[in-house]
């Protein structure tokens, strides 16, 4: 779909409507968690452990208790009094919400303040006093499954070493034949480095637990409140809270990008204080808390393999992983599967077997392993297999892109199973390449980087040609905690017109509020601007299960667009009544259903939103609403083909991104200027990863880069002028042919900035870089292979 | 711990308190004077999510004691609009899709406020310069210069406060 098939006025489909959330954020008025303040309410600041493993063998709060304004220190005692120390994480692993023994990661929360002020309780933070034993520190996830490393999770009885768990998928036996009769192969070990989301505003919640009505309001920095609301229920169902006496409110949120999926200590430390002391209790984590014991993603440890016939034909990709969890797998994944949908892994390319292997490992680091603006370890696959196909493209001295158009997946495949299962829904590859390549004049590029090779300047092209997997999901395979992945809209019809609709999902930026208002105008014919849209409060909104893996359009932006033709459906009904018609004899445009071949006999939706409420027909119900709750029935599959022109400073090892094409492709569009921001944003959280972006560790387990003095995030001087542009090849399962794209630049940008780097470095023998690419690797890589200024 | 008087001019408006040493520019906007428009997006002085005009430059609020502003005149985000009409720089924003989740937004929008007072012509690298102070996660800085670029125009025009 490329052209709307509503008018401007009414602002469906492929409008580019202006944001409806933009006047409130413009004038300072949105609200976001901080910005929430209840009469006497607590602030909570918390303690946090400066050794990565250590028995805790004392906790002295009396100097604490001692500041005036202090009210309370909670300990992991004073938590174990109520069984509330330990909670289970998303994939059935437990954490500690605080410790009572032994902490397992620097930044670990350890104790916690509440006062009367937000400086005093930091004041009490300073002045609780612990005395730590330090043990043994395991840092490094393939040590930690060496025989002889210290066992780290003491508190399960039956561990006897650090391994969580072993996943594999594929045919072995057929991957195994095709590397045995390959005719070349390429086999490269790839480190993904654990980072950080950094969303401007960090996690913190307000807890308000009434006494009187047994009432536990949370307002909440959350992706996913309903499924929170559930968990909640679950884990403190013992000290008496229920499901439908917890109200969970996700208000503005200040990014996401799944850093805000889980359920973190210090949210959970603020309800059981707000329950306890019967007085609303504020926590918001400061950046260094947040960067130092959030989530974290990625930390894949990979070595991949390539297999494919000296013409350029790939046939085979083998992949084993070690994965960093830290001290619990608390990733955020769908429950069936521990590694995410890194089983995408065979990319765009028609592979004829492929076999994966993950092990999870536990080491004293914080835990996460949740997507990094993607779903589920897409980014991880992509990665593997826009590195190693570069990799074969080059060790075989064929063209990168020529490469790629002879292994694509070809549009008549589609729907196409790959070797590892799924059925991509539809594409075509070749189309989004070759467009990138003439946007960004390829042959006459490569020229260049022919020209300025023989002057000893460097200059390198990069191509990324990334298929992701998102719109978790179907329900006989997907669910968190047994919850199945559908999710869910609610619009009511006014009398006047008008409408709201609601949503499971919860915006964190992306704009919701406009694109499915859209939806709603695009199947009802009701103006954008006479819709109002919700999320986000668990009382009011239908269930669902939030918004991360790109999921929004492809669950609950069908949703939608399914509710919405439920009342359509009834209008149609009410319509035939009004024009004493036969159903049969309505034709609709947007906004009006008309008596084929009498284009003046026509209602309005107007005019039946009306009569649904004060003229509707007898033995019909009144009113006009529908609920739909929609579970998909694949996953949906964007795609895009990118392009980075990269320079190196041979001085000092500096990657300047001269130019980077983006082509996407994410099914029929709902605003292009909202994709367009989507694909930016995106794109900026591709290059942070690719050549600034890492948390390391060192020998103690002292995180390296705990703020932002240097865990650096892109600036607007960094970020290259993004050169956009699309295809469309509609998803044909979903309603309105959409698939989502909230992450694809992120997915695919930092192959396409590698591969750039490695192609101007080729020729000097290098053949990998592990991302970050900073300035001291390059650097060293040159001077290693003769290179000088 | 002892309080110090502190007058200061917010939005037009004087505004006296008593406040401690230590309390930040930013917590007293925001708590004090309960202008939650101006944000906290880290510790260490690089987001500028907490970006406010003291006397006329683009400052960083986290950075600032309250005490420090006394006797000086504060711009924040909410007094960017003038008798209902959002200023230059607001509407640039909103046409050009400069903002997503809107927590960097303010600061973005007062760095702008500042520079473009100084700068009405400006080339998109210094637009970049300009707020490299300023962090945004979801943009990609892209739309935001664009945003400065239709205020800039905005303002060249004239008669556009």
């Amino acid at each position: 779909m490329t052209t709307p098939r509503t008018p401007a006025e009414i602002g469906g489909m492929g409008h580019s409507v202006k944001r409806k959330e933009d006047p409130r954020f413009l004038r300072g008025q949105g609200q976001y968690v901080d910005d929430i303040v209840l009469p006497d309410m607590l602030y909570l600041d918390i303690v946090r452990s400066p050794y990565a493993h250590a028995k805790i063998t004392n906790i002295d709060t009396s100097k604490a208790l001692a500041i005036p304004g202090v009210a309370a220190v909670i300990t992991g005692k004073d938590l174990a009094a109520y069984n509330l120390h330990w909670m289970p994480t998303l994939m059935s692993d437990t954490q500690m919400v605080l410790p009572v023994d032994k902490v397992m990661y620097q930044a670990q929360e350890v104790a916690a303040v509440l006062a009367t002020e937000r400086y005093i309780a930091a004041d009490g933070a300073d002045a609780v006093e612990i005395d730590y034993d330090p043990l043994p520190v395991v840092v490094d996830p393939k040590k930690a499954l060496l025989p002889n490393a210290p066992v780290l999770r003491t508190d399960k009885p039956d561990k006897k070493d650090n391994h969580i768990w072993h996943w594999e998928w594929g045919d072995r036996a057929a991957t195994d034949q095709a590397f045995n009769d390959a005719e070349v192969t390429v086999k490269q070990d790839i480190y993904i480095p654990r980072i950080h989301v950094s969303s401007i505003e960090t996690c913190g919640c307000v807890a308000h637990f009434d006494k009187v009505r047994g009432k536990l309001t949370v307002w909440m920095t959350t992706q996913a409140p309903h499924a929170i609301r559930t968990v909640f229920a679950l884990v403190a169902g013992h000290v008496g809270l229920a499901e439908h006496k917890i109200q969970i409110i996700a208000p503005d949120i200040g990014g996401g990008f799944g850093g805000k999926v889980p359920v973190y200590p210090g949210y959970v430390i603020a309800v059981a204080a707000s329950v306890l002391t019967g007085k609303p209790v504020k926590w918001i984590e400061d950046r260094m808390e947040n960067i130092q014991a959030d989530s974290f993603a990625r930390d894949y440890h990979m070595t991949a393999e390539l297999a494919g016939k000296k013409d350029g034909e790939l046939t085979a990709l083998r992949i084993k992983t070690i994965a960093d969890h830290g001290y619990t797998d608390a990733a955020a994944n769908p429950s069936k599967f521990p590694a995410g949908l890194f089983h995408i892994c065979t990319g765009s390319y028609d592979l004829k077997a492929a076999h994966v292997e993950v092990d999870g490992v536990y080491t004293n680091k914080p835990p996460g392993g949740i997507a990094y603006r993607c779903s589920f370890r897409v980014t991880e696959a992509v990665h593997a297999i826009e590195r190693m196909a570069d990799l074969m493209a080059h060790e075989i001295g064929m063209d990168a892109a020529e490469f790629r158009m002879k292994n694509f997946i070809k549009p008549e495949q589609f729907p196409y199973k790959s070797a590892l299962g799924w059925e991509y829904d539809s594409g075509d590859y070749a189309a989004a390449l070759r467009k990138a390549m003439e946007n960004i004049g390829y042959a006459e590029l490569k020229k260049e980087q022919a020209e300025k090779r023989k002057r000893g300047e460097l200059m390198g092209i990069g191509i990324s040609s990334f298929t992701e997997i998102v719109g978790a999901g179907p329900s006989k395979h997907f669910d968190i905690l047994g919850l199945k992945m559908f999710d869910s809209a609610e619009i009511r019809i006014h009398p006047t017109g008008k409408a709201i609709a609601r949503f499971g999902t919860k915006s964190q930026g992306q704009g919701h509020e406009t694109t499915y208002a859209q939806i709603v105008a695009e199947e009802l014919g009701i103006p954008v601007d006479d819709i109002a849209v919700e999320e986000g409060d668990t009382d009011t909104a239908p269930y669902g299960l939030g918004t991360y893996a790109s999921r929004s359009t492809p669950t609950a932006g069908a949703a939608g667009a399914m509710a919405a033709r439920k009342i359509k459906d009834k209008a149609k009904k009410i319509a035939a009544y009004l024009l004493e018609a036969h159903e049969d004899d309505l034709e609709w445009e947007p906004g009006k259903f008309f008596v084929k071949g009498s284009p003046d006999r026509a209602k309005t939706i107007q005019d039946i939103a009306l009569a649904a409420y004060t003229n509707h027909p007898q033995g019909m119900e009144a009113g006009l609403e529908a609920v739909s709750y929609y579970d998909p029935p694949n996953l949906t599959y964007p795609f895009g083909s990118y392009i980075c022109v990269v320079d190196i400073d041979k001085g000092t090892g500096e990657v300047k991104v001269r130019r980077f094409m983006a082509v996407d492709d994410c099914g029929n569009i709902i605003n292009p200027m909202i994709v367009e921001g989507q694909i930016h944003g995106g794109l900026t959280m591709g290059l942070g990863p690719a050549l600034y972006e890492e948390i390391q560790y060192d020998d103690s387990g002292n995180i390296l880069q705990g703020s932002f003095m240097n865990y650096l995030l892109p600036t607007a001087i960094e970020t290259p002028n993004w050169e956009t542009d699309k295809t469309c090849t509609p998803s044909p399962h979903h309603p309105l042919g959409a698939k989502g794209v909230g992450e694809s630049a992120t997915v695919g940008a930092p192959a396409a900035i590698v591969n750039a780097v490695v192609d101007a470095l080729w020729h000097l023998g290098v053949r990998h870089i592990d991302i970050p690419i900073t300035p001291p690797k390059v650097w060293k890589l040159l001077r290693e292979n003769g290179v000088t200024e | 711990m002892a309080k110090i008087a502190i007058k200061v001019k917010v939005n037009g408006v004087e505004r006296s308190a008593e406040v401690e040493a230590r309390l930040l520019l930013v917590h007293f906007l925001r708590e004090n004077l309960r202008l939650t428009g101006t944000h906290v997006g880290c510790d260490t002085s690089h987001c500028g999510a907490c970006t406010v005009v003291l006397d006329g430059r683009a400052i960083k609020s986290c950075s600032v004691f309250a005490v420090q502003a006394d006797g000086r005149e504060i711009l924040t985000v909410e007094g960017l609009e003038q008798d209902g009409k959002l200023h230059a720089i607001q509407e640039g924003f909103f046409q050009e899709h400069g903002l997503q989740c809107g927590f960097c937004t303010s600061g973005m929008l007062m760095t702008g406020y500042a520079f473009l007072e100084n700068n009405s012509n400006p080339t998109d690298d210094e637009i970049r310069h300009a707020i490299s102070g300023n962090l945004c996660r979801c943009t990609g800085y892209v739309n935001i210069v664009k945003a400065y670029q239709y205020a800039a125009a905005k303002l060249r025009e004239g008669g556009e406060q």
